[in-house]
């Protein structure tokens, strides 16, 4: 039955058409946003394994680079190097970081706590080009470049990223174990060190690897600290050494076209190790948190 | 309004006392509070208390929602200064020293009266642990094993958890939890235990076997309950105290009403507002 369009009507009219239009519109546009991130990503993936996987062999991670012209030879006094910076700096930074954590949550008169924790999210939005500036200031001049300075300007870089983790697991603690605790007669500190750490050890040690993979990538104040090392492995932290995001650098400058395929797939490697740990972390976050507060 | 205490106005069933009731004059006092009043900022929660709380009893708080009685508790072992605005005046004389006193440490105050909260609140490790993490906090070492299966053996547990003991306290149901917290509790031997509403998160068989616990423990501790389970208290107490809300200008506090033994603020309360309470005819 044909029915006359009176106020009854379900079909659009032309103001409802164009309204429906414009939603249409917007709701696309805010779409493909969220899908140019997702392809950004795919296609920097996608790009730097296509040009590096050519270059990885054996060799690759044995080998020091090659003299100019012989060919062959490989990265493994970046990736050495990385290794040790890296690891020293996360043993400077946890410690200290997990203690901030704790004087923020559970020692702190409350308005010193929010003033320590605006104080640990500036640190942690400084250019890491300033802490290499800084690091360069205080402990390279005179006395050169050696690795464990390179670890000391990464331990800053990270040291907030440890406190805030730690300190948001720490306020997942209910406060009711806390009172468990104490009303046995335990003082703050074994109530902290029995009780309130092993429950937030996820946590902690989530918010550690987070820390590690975005050290690992940090070019800047590797620069000043830890650049101008020997063609050769070693392991000994006073020695400046090479690191894998500086070696990207230096490869990429360098004449001959087999080392910028050596260049993409170092940096094929440090994003592979950058993408497995955090998405590990958070996968471990997420399991962390629906057990504690579950 | 405590309407859950109010299932209609029931008959309430008062404990018989299980041993000749100790005469008055042979009680020994363990707390005794002198013009108390704990306030939150400015405002006072619970205002001029003054109560004395015997050895080897069972001492129960009643009163509706709001009139001071968990502040009241928790001022008794100190608990009330993880709250940054606490504050306390009056005394609290515990064994006649007063432990708001100068050089008093809390930590001191709180292992020698233990508590047991409102939320089973057993720490994440196995229910040997639980039991077992005071008395090494404590240095109580020797003969762990021992220790912890007497507590749990007083916290009517020990059947229920001896071939699991490794196993997490979070395993086991509300009422075995809130019992491992009271193994948890009287594993360090304290000279008195604080319940806050231990049962009120349980159901009724889980609550009637704290409420038969309680009338153990008495012998070894000293045990003060808040509740707002009028029956429970009639249950369980020897000596009853009723707090109620005082409306003022300002909004309100908590205050001490009438405090005597249990039969007789239950039969012949000497207080109208008592009598109202413990009738149902308000809350």
């Amino acid at each position: 039955m044909a029915v006359d369009s009176g106020r009854y009507a379900l079909t659009l009219s032309r103001r409802t058409r164009r309204r429906k239009l414009v939603n249409l519109l917007m709701q696309s546009l805010a779409t493909i946003a969220a899908l140019a991130a997702v392809a950004v990503l795919a296609l920097v993936i996608g790009s730097v394994a296509q040009r590096g996987a050519s270059a990885l062999s054996w060799d690759f991670f044995t080998k020091t680079a090659a003299t100019f012209g012989q060919g062959g030879g490989g990265v493994a006094n970046a990736l050495v190097g990385s290794f040790v910076i890296v690891g020293l700096g996360t043993a400077m930074a946890v410690p200290v970081g997990i203690l901030i954590a704790l004087y923020v949550s559970e020692f702190a008169p409350p308005g010193v706590g929010d003033l320590a924790r605006l104080v640990l999210d500036v640190l942690n939005g400084l250019p890491s080009i300033i802490i290499g500036i800084f690091v360069y200031g205080l402990l390279v001049i005179g006395s050169g470049q050696a690795a464990w300075k390179g670890s000391f300007a990464l331990a800053i870089i990270m040291l907030p990223l440890v406190a805030r983790a730690t300190q948001e697991v720490l306020a997942l603690v209910p406060g009711t174990l806390r009172e468990g605790a104490l009303a046995l007669g335990a003082s703050r500190w074994r109530t902290v060190l029995g009780v309130v750490l092993p429950t937030s050890v996820g946590g902690i040690l989530t918010g550690t690897v987070l820390a590690v993979a975005r050290a690992a990538g940090e070019t800047a104040p590797l620069l000043f600290t830890t650049s101008i090392a020997a063609n050769a492995v070693t392991w000994d932290p006073r020695q400046p050494v090479l690191s894998i995001p500086y070696d990207i650098f230096v490869l990429s400058e360098s004449a001959d076209p087999a080392d910028h395929a050596r260049a993409w797939a170092l940096g094929f490697v440090l994003i592979s190790f950058v993408l497995v740990t955090s998405l590990t972390s958070r996968l471990l976050l997420v399991r962390y948190r629906k057990r504690l507060e579950g | 309004m405590d309407m859950d205490t109010m299932n209609g106005v029931a008959p309430i069933e008062i404990a018989q006392p299980r041993e000749a009731p100790r005469s008055a004059s042979e009680r020994e006092t363990v707390f005794e509070t002198q013009g108390l009043t704990v306030s939150y900022g400015k405002a006072p929660a619970v205002s001029d208390v003054d109560l004395s709380i015997y050895r080897n009893l069972v001492t129960a708080i009643i009163g509706p929602s709001g009139c001071g009685k968990s502040t009241f508790l928790r001022s008794l072992n100190r608990m009330n200064d993880l709250v940054p605005s606490a504050t306390v005046e009056g005394e609290v004389l515990y064994h006649g020293q007063n432990i708001y006193g100068d050089g008093v440490d809390p930590v001191e105050v709180r292992r020698r009266i233990g508590m047991v909260f409102q939320k089973p609140n057993p720490f994440p490790k196995s229910i040997y642990d639980n039991v077992a993490w005071g008395l090494r906090v404590l240095g109580m070492k020797d003969d762990l094993d021992s220790r912890v299966e007497r507590a749990l053996t007083q916290a009517a547990l020990w059947d229920e958890v001896k071939d699991r003991l490794k196993k997490s306290a979070f395993s086991l149901s509300g009422g075995q939890q809130q019992r491992v917290c009271l193994a948890r509790a009287i594993a360090v031997e304290p000279d008195v235990v604080l319940l806050d509403e231990p049962a009120s998160a349980l159901d009724p068989i889980a609550t009637s076997k704290i409420e038969d616990l309680m009338h153990e423990l008495k012998n070894e501790y000293t045990l003060v309950i808040v509740t707002h389970n009028m029956q429970q208290a009639a249950r369980v107490a020897d000596m009853t105290a009723f707090f109620t809300l005082e409306r003022t200008e300002s909004g309100g506090h908590g205050v001490l009403v009438e405090y005597d033994e249990t039969p007789k603020i239950f039969t012949q309360p000497s207080d109208k507002r008592t009598e109202g309470y413990v009738t149902g005819r308000f809350g």
